[in-house]
Formats: C-alpha cells, structure tokens, sequence
C-alpha cells in the first residue's frame, strides 16, 4: 500500500511539475516583454503596463485563477444570448471546454509574468548608467556593449530574486486545485476521501520538499558561479 | 596647429544654460587643468568632448577636421558619433571598470571588439600599459579585489589602449581616500612626461599647478579665466577666480 501510495502521488507530481514547467517557459519571455513595456518612453504605454502589473500582483492568484476558469464560460453565454460572436468568443468557447490544466498555465504565466517583469527591470536599471557610458567613451557599438558589458551584470543581479519567485512557484502550482487540476495534492485528499488515510496528504510535502532542494541547489551553484564578481 | 580646437560650445540642459559658450585649445603634448566651483560645467564640457552629451551649438575639431558642428546636428549619424569618441579617452570619477573582467581584460575587451590589432598585438600593448600604471602583479585580479586607487588606474590603462589623441579626467581623485591620490597623479605626471595630451578636470590644485600648461578656470557656465599655472595662481585677474582660490586655500 505505501508504495503505492507513493507512486501514485509521483504520477500526479508529474502534472504539478508540468504547470511549473510551462508555466515558466510562458512566464519568462512574457515577463521580459511586459518589462520592456513598463520601462518604455512611450508613456501611456508604460502607464497601461504598470497598471496591469500593479493589478495582477495586488490580487490574489486564486482569483485570477477562477476568473480564468469561470470567465470564459459566462462571456460565451453572455454573447450567445446577445446572438453575437467573434474570434475572441470562439477562442473564450475553446477555453471553456480546454483541459483545467490549460486555463491553470494561462493563469499561472499572466500571473508570474508580471512577477518576473519587475524583477527583469530591476536587473536592467539596476545597472549603473556609467557601465553603459564606459563602454561608449571607448567607441563600442550598442551592441556589443550589451552582451558584452551589461548583460552578464544584469543576469547577476536577476538570479537571486528570480530563484526565490520560482521556488515559490513550485509551491503556489497546489493553487490549481481550485479549479479542478488533477495535481498531486488533489490525489492526495482522495486517499482521505476513499480510503481513510491522511498521511499521503502530508506525503506530497516529501515531494515539494525535494524538488525545491533540487531548484536551491541549482540556483546557489549559478550563483556561486557568478560570485566572482562583485556588482 | 593646435590638436584641439573648441569653439563657442553652449550647452542646455532644459531651460538651464549649462555651458554658455565655451572656446579654447591644445596643442599637442600640452595638459589644461580644469578647475571651478561645482555647477560650473566641467564635467558637462568633458562629457560633450567625449559625444556622452551633443552640444547645441558650436565647434569640435581634432587636427583641422571638424568632428562635431551645432549648425548641423541632425546629420551626426551613430558611426559618426563613435568614429569622433575615438579621438578622445575619458577617465571617469567614479572609475567605471568593468566589474565582470580581470584587469587585462578591461584593458584588451575594447581593442579586441574593435579589431585593433592581433590579439597577441593587443594583449602585449595592453601588458605594457598596465605596467606603465604600475599594476602588473594585479593583472588577474578583478575590479572588486582592487583599492580605488588601483582600480582608477587601470581605467587609465583601459582608456590609453584606445591610443586616443586627447585623454580627458573628470576628477580622478575625488571618490579616492587622500592617501591613495598620490599614485593616480603621479601616474597622469608619469603621462605627460611621455607626452600625452591632456584635459584633467580637479580639484587638487597642487597637482593643477605642477603639472598643466595651462589652466582654465569655469565658473557658471563660461571660461572666466584662462591662463598658465603662473598667470592663474600668481595674478588672478578675476574677482571670481580670487575669490575661488582663495576657498580652496583655506579647506586646505
Ligand atoms: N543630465 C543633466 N540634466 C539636467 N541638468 C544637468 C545634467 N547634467 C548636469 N546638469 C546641471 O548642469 C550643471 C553643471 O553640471 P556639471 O556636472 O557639469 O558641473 P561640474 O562643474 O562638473 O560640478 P562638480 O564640480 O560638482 O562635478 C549643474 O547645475 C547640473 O545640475
Ligand atoms: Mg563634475
């Protein structure tokens, strides 16, 4: 029975590792270019931005998540009662009737993004205007003063905050549950519900635990491997 | 011929007239001090000698050629801009080594970007400057591992392998302790012995004395005063020059 228990719980650890992977395979270049908008010069542009960054980091991702969920399903009715239909209302009728696990990963990257992006910025203005001046008075080209001068300062400075959001990631997947994601925790509660048994519960922190060893690891060896250097 | 000829260059920043109209020359292998109040301009002038600000109006040139004219701005493409900052080096206050690379690499990472030779070419000139600023033994170190001292010096090792015509100083002691001053001015000394030319912004007014040509002195935006070492600290014409050196006496 343990081991059964246990592989089951790693079969369903699965699903939660692949809204974690997707999650920043989405996250992270969205989270670049919503970085980009909020330090634009174009101004309304980067007011547009850093609102929606201010609304996704002020409320509650369960929300979001729900609203991902239900959303879609009552625009449809909304717009088939008004006899009206776009695009956008086919593509909100598809989402409706996706797996969970698709609205969790829209959810889970909008939401992430916008983590991401503020720390990108930070990284990016965070690097003195004199490096980028050095590099002018000496006649390199602006691109070659950024993969050669900034960019490695930048990466320095974004490791740290961005191996505490991902690792918090890891944990915040369980939030899928919500919405009907099959993820580890959920198998878990069914073992209470079927069998009686409520240590599987407790076991699937056995699993976080170890995966956010693995990802502390991994990130201390990066920045181990950039320490040295001082920015 | 002078090497450096500026004509007439002014300077707003918004609705603050910067610099109002500053003229004044070089000649090769001559060093002009800087000196003035803060707020006067001087950092400001340097930056638009090094293309880091584009003046509004008036002239640069370097050897007769006319590398920046206010009249026609809008033509100074981006290859221009860098082609005309070859002309100068600048070493900056706050020394702006970059922290990523060991000390060689500072000084090779623009030369080789820039093909200005063969790498063996480039490394040898740049072991040879790094000796000329007396850091060899530091030549695998990096920026974090090296005093202020140190560290300016090799700016100025990383400026020189650009082999630029005029090198420019924008206070290279200020952000140092006093008593790690003496080795960054002996190596500007050591520079213009071997016949460097040499815009120095400073403050140390000792050094300005010993050391310049000429002597410039800024106040709100234009050249108050201009003259040698002599005519500057001996026989100030100006109020404003009299007043500022005696200031800088007394905090002495
Ligand atoms: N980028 C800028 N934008 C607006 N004002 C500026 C800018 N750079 C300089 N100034 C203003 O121009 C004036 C001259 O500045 P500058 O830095 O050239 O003076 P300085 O002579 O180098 O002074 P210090 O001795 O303190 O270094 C100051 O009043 C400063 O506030
Ligand atoms: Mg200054």
């Amino acid at each position: 029975m343990f081991w059964e228990v246990v592989i089951n719980l790693f079969e369903n650890f699965l699903v939660t590792l692949e809204l974690f992977a997707l999650t920043l395979l989405f996250a992270l270049p969205l989270g670049l270019i919503i970085s980009f908008g909020s330090m634009s010069r174009f101004k309304p542009l980067s007011f547009l931005v850093k609102v929606f960054v201010w609304v996704i980091r002020g409320t509650p991702l369960m929300l979001q998540l729900i609203l991902f969920y239900f959303g879609p399903g009552l625009l449809v009715t909304v717009a088939e009662q008004a006899n009206y239909n776009n695009f956008f209302i086919d593509f909100m009728r598809d989402l409706n009737m996706a797996d969970p696990l698709v609205t969790a990963v829209i959810a889970f990257s909008i939401n992430y993004a916008c983590y991401f992006s503020e720390i990108f910025r930070g990284g990016i203005q965070g690097v003195p205007k004199g490096q980028q001046e050095a590099g002018e008075v000496l006649g390199l080209t602006k691109t070659q003063i950024f993969f050669k001068v900034t960019l490695l300062q930048m990466i320095k400075r974004i490791v740290p905050p961005m191996s505490n959001e991902i690792i918090t990631l890891v944990k915040d997947t369980s939030l899928a549950r919500t919405i009907t994601v099959y993820e580890i925790i959920w198998s878990a509660q069914d073992y209470i519900r079927n069998d009686g048994l409520l240590w599987p519960l407790f076991f699937t922190g056995v699993y976080f635990l170890a995966f956010s060893g693995i990802l502390t690891l991994l990130f201390n060896y990066i920045e181990k491997k950039l320490s040295y250097f001082k920015v | 011929m002078p090497l450096l000829e500026v004509k007439n260059i002014k300077k707003n920043f918004g609705k603050t007239e910067v610099l109002k109209g500053i003229s004044f020359s070089l000649s090769e292998g001559e060093v002009i001090s800087i000196i003035g109040s803060s707020g006067s301009g001087k950092t400001t002038l340097l930056r638009c000698l090094n293309f880091l600000e584009t003046p509004d109006k008036g002239t640069i040139s370097v050897n007769d050629e006319v590398l920046f004219d206010g009249e026609n701005i809008k033509n100074l493409k981006e290859n221009k801009i860098r082609e005309n900052r070859l002309h100068f080096g600048l070493v900056f206050q706050s020394f702006n080594l970059f922290p990523q690379y060991n000390v060689l690499d500072n000084v090779t990472l623009a030369p080789k970007l820039l093909k200005k030779g063969t790498n063996e070419e480039i490394e040898n000139n740049a072991r040879a400057l790094i000796e000329k600023v007396g850091l060899l033994e530091k030549i695998d170190s990096y920026p974090c591992q090296l005093s202020g001292g140190q560290q300016q010096r090799v700016a100025i090792a990383r400026a020189l392998a650009m082999n630029p015509d005029i090198l420019c100083f924008d206070e290279p002691t200020s952000a140092l302790d006093p008593e790690l001053t003496g080795e960054v001015l002996r190596v500007i000394k050591g520079l213009k012995e071997s016949g460097s030319t040499m815009i120095v912004v400073t403050h140390e007014m000792e050094f300005a004395k010993n050391v310049s040509d000429k002597i410039i002195f800024m106040a709100d935006g234009v050249i108050e005063e201009m003259g040698t070492p002599e005519q500057i600290f001996e026989n100030p014409q100006s109020e404003k020059t009299r007043h500022f050196l005696q200031n800088s006496l007394e905090k002495l």
